[in-house]
């Protein structure tokens, strides 16, 4: 920012801060340092707009009103108690977790936020050593492409429209929501929101949004529920949990470790002149097991349950045939 | 946001920030505003300039300098920064809040009191529209796993691992120096030099199967840098190679999950993707298990050695069951 336009900016709200009269445009023209080099009406009101702007924009609360019902103009003012931020003093295990907080984000619109806050507390006369060491270090990214905008218009309160692709049935529709809020989950950025095409609550994950979020309706329209716990609608939604299943497997001697760690040997077994054990395991995630089990190929081999075995022979045997189609051709090429 | 955007913030948290700090070196200052001495020095020439209307001497910021030290001797009205905006009130409360749910990464009483003191400091407490879960899914044996390799990590110790490696498929024993735990996108890893690699690894701690503490000091040496996780954990790496796979609509996942490059969108809602890996073995574990649902276009030896390894499973279920 120039030094002119800084210096009047800074002293057009020391003077705005001093005042209890509301001061109206043509008064501030004639005092604070800057405006004076305006050389005509229309170039000062344009310099003016553009300065109130700016430091609403930054959060100044700029009040506009009459100090007396017979003023003929409005004036402007900013209220200390609206403006100051109230006092705050941190103890030193305090400051540590804001330092630690502080480094949370890998994130460019929360990383530059955080840093506007941490200068305020600092001039607050809060010490944060953001330097820190600490034993444990949480990180979290949002690198997904929607994020800025549903953030965005969570906090406008703004109702937002955008295509999104369903795994299973595969479909891509444009869905309009109303966005209650952003929650990471389990590694994992989800849009909740009231999705007005179904008109229930529904949880999006933003990974699957395609192409780019446009907002609709007025600012301030969306009101999440009173009380809503959002990352227990999330973990309801995503994340029903499956009792886990056990299954005898056979498994090639000294192979497929990742599998022998966590299963227990009950015998062994010579097949097709390789010699084996043979494992039981509680599978915790069922639904992915033929996925996993299928990876290893002839080194383990599914006993129990049957429906198990059949689906790793599933994906075996579709391993062996390429996939649907011989060349893929290119949406729209 | 860029500097000059930067610049009217700063200019205004500068005069409370030295009230708060009388004699307080130019370079501690500009260090805690991340910014030059000499960028500094330009603010506060400029803030020497500004005063309230009458603007005489008496009127004027006044800051007095000695030597190297900077100090307020009138503030103008200016003695208590600006609120925090709604962004900012929610970056940081939103990451404090999630620390304070997840236990074990800091002291979360001191957390919460933070969080209470900010909330107040900041007026309204608003709802956030931004919740975090740091939390991991953990299994009890893993529990175990974190609570000595945290140990490990406050008193410095090296510990010893025995380690599963998921793209090797294998099993080691190692000894390593801890550096530090991270929590990144929802899973635990300890990071730590790693004497039989030579290097700086990460172990994510679900496939740490035993860790003993050590009677021997942690010793990374100087040259172990700390991971930059900004872009994620799986960097490219002129020694990967690269598979060129068409993912049907039920392996999307695949290209949510792990970092791919290039993805073109192809008919009935199947994806062409460029994806880079370090281990063949692991690839190939991966394609078999999504067999049906991808098609391996490049490289050939690849395709080749994923038909090899499904015929192979046929064939040895098939001598299973002749005897049963």
């Amino acid at each position: 920012m120039a030094t002119a336009r800084a210096e009047r900016l800074v002293n057009l709200v020391l003077c705005l801060l001093s005042t209890r009269q509301y001061l109206t445009a043509e008064r501030i023209r004639a005092i604070v340092p800057g405006y004076a080099d305006a050389p005509t009406d229309e170039a000062f009101f344009r310099m003016f707009e553009r300065d109130k702007s700016e430091l609403r924009d930054l959060g100044v609360p700029l009040e506009t009103g009459r100090t007396n019902p017979f003023d003929v103009a409005e004036g402007y003012r900013i209220a200390r108690r609206d403006y100051e931020l109230g006092d705050i003093d941190l103890e030193p295990d305090e400051a540590a977790a804001v330092a630690l907080a502080a480094r949370l984000w890998d994130s460019p619109e929360l990383t530059g936020a955080v840093h506007g806050a941490l200068i305020k507390l600092r001039a607050a006369g809060v010490d944060v050593d953001q330097d820190t060491s600490v034993a444990v270090e949480p990180r979290v990214r949002t690198s997904e492409p929607a994020f800025p905008p549903l953030l965005a218009a969570v906090q406008a309160g703004q109702a937002v429209v955008f295509d999104y692709r369903r795994p299973a049935p595969v479909e891509v529709r444009t869905r309009t929501v109303e966005p209650w809020g952003v929650v990471a989950y389990r590694g994992r950025w989800y849009l909740v929101g009231h999705d007005r095409d179904r008109d229930a609550p529904r949880c999006f994950r933003l990974s699957r949004v395609v192409g780019g979020v446009r907002t609709v309706g007025k600012r301030g329209e969306v009101r999440s529920p009173e009380g809503i716990d959002l990352m227990s609608f999330v973990a309801r939604t995503e994340f029903a949990a499956t009792p886990p299943a056990p299954a005898r497997v056979w498994v090639a001697r000294d192979r497929a470790q990742g599998l022998r760690r966590r299963a227990v040997v009950v015998g062994e077994r010579v097949v097709g002149g390789e010699p084996g054990d043979l494992l039981e395991i509680e599978l915790r995630f069922p639904d992915s097991a033929a996925k996993w089990l299928a990876g290893f190929g002839p080194d383990v081999v599914v006993l129990e349950p049957d429906v198990l075995a059949k689906a790793v022979g599933e994906r075996l045997l579709g391993a062996l045939r390429p996939a649907s189609g011989t060349e893929g051709s290119e949406v729209g090429a | 946001m860029n500097s000059s955007n930067e610049r009217l913030p700063r200019l205004l948290a500068l005069v409370p920030y030295l009230l708060t700090r009388p004699g307080i070196r130019v370079e501690e200052a500009a260090a805690d505003f991340g910014v030059t001495p000499k960028q500094l020095r330009r603010d506060l020439e400029l803030l020497w300039m500004c005063g309230l209307p009458g603007y005489g001497p008496g009127d004027l910021i006044d800051l007095s300098f000695e030597g190297e030290t900077i100090t307020v001797s009138f503030d103008a009205g200016m003695s208590r920064p600006l609120r925090l905006t709604a962004a900012e009130a929610t970056a940081l409360l939103v990451a404090l809040r999630a620390l304070a749910d997840t236990p074990g990464v800091v002291d979360t009483d001191a957390v919460q009191r933070a969080v209470a003191k900010i909330e107040s400091a900041v007026g309204e407490a608003q709802q956030p529209g931004v919740v975090v879960g740091l939390a991991v899914r953990e299994a009890e044996e893993t529990a175990e796993i974190r609570d000595a390799v945290q140990d490990a990590v406050r008193r410095r110790r090296a510990v010893r691992i025995r380690y599963y490696s998921l793209s090797r498929d294998e099993i080691t024993e190692r000894a390593v120096d801890p550096m530090r735990l991270l929590l990144v996108e929802g899973r635990s890893y300890l990071e730590a030099w790693c004497r039989a690699a030579d290097g700086v690894r990460l172990f994510r701690l679900d496939r740490i199967d035993r860790a003993e503490v050590l009677d021997e000091a942690a010793a990374p040496p100087s040259h172990a840098t700390p991971t930059d996780t900004s872009s994620g954990l799986f960097r490219p790496d002129p020694s990967q190679q690269t598979a060129v796979l068409v993912l049907e609509p039920d392996a999307r996942w695949v290209a949510e999950y792990y970092p791919v490059d290039q993805l073109t969108e192809l008919d009935g809602g199947r994806a062409r993707v460029l994806m880079r890996y370090a281990d063949t073995s692991w690839m190939v574990r991966l394609l078999l298990g999504l067999g049906g649902e991808v098609r391996v276009e490049q490289p050939p030896e690849l395709a080749a050695e994923v038909v090899r390894r499904a015929r192979a499973g046929l064939a040895r279920a098939e001598s299973l069951a002749a005897l049963r």
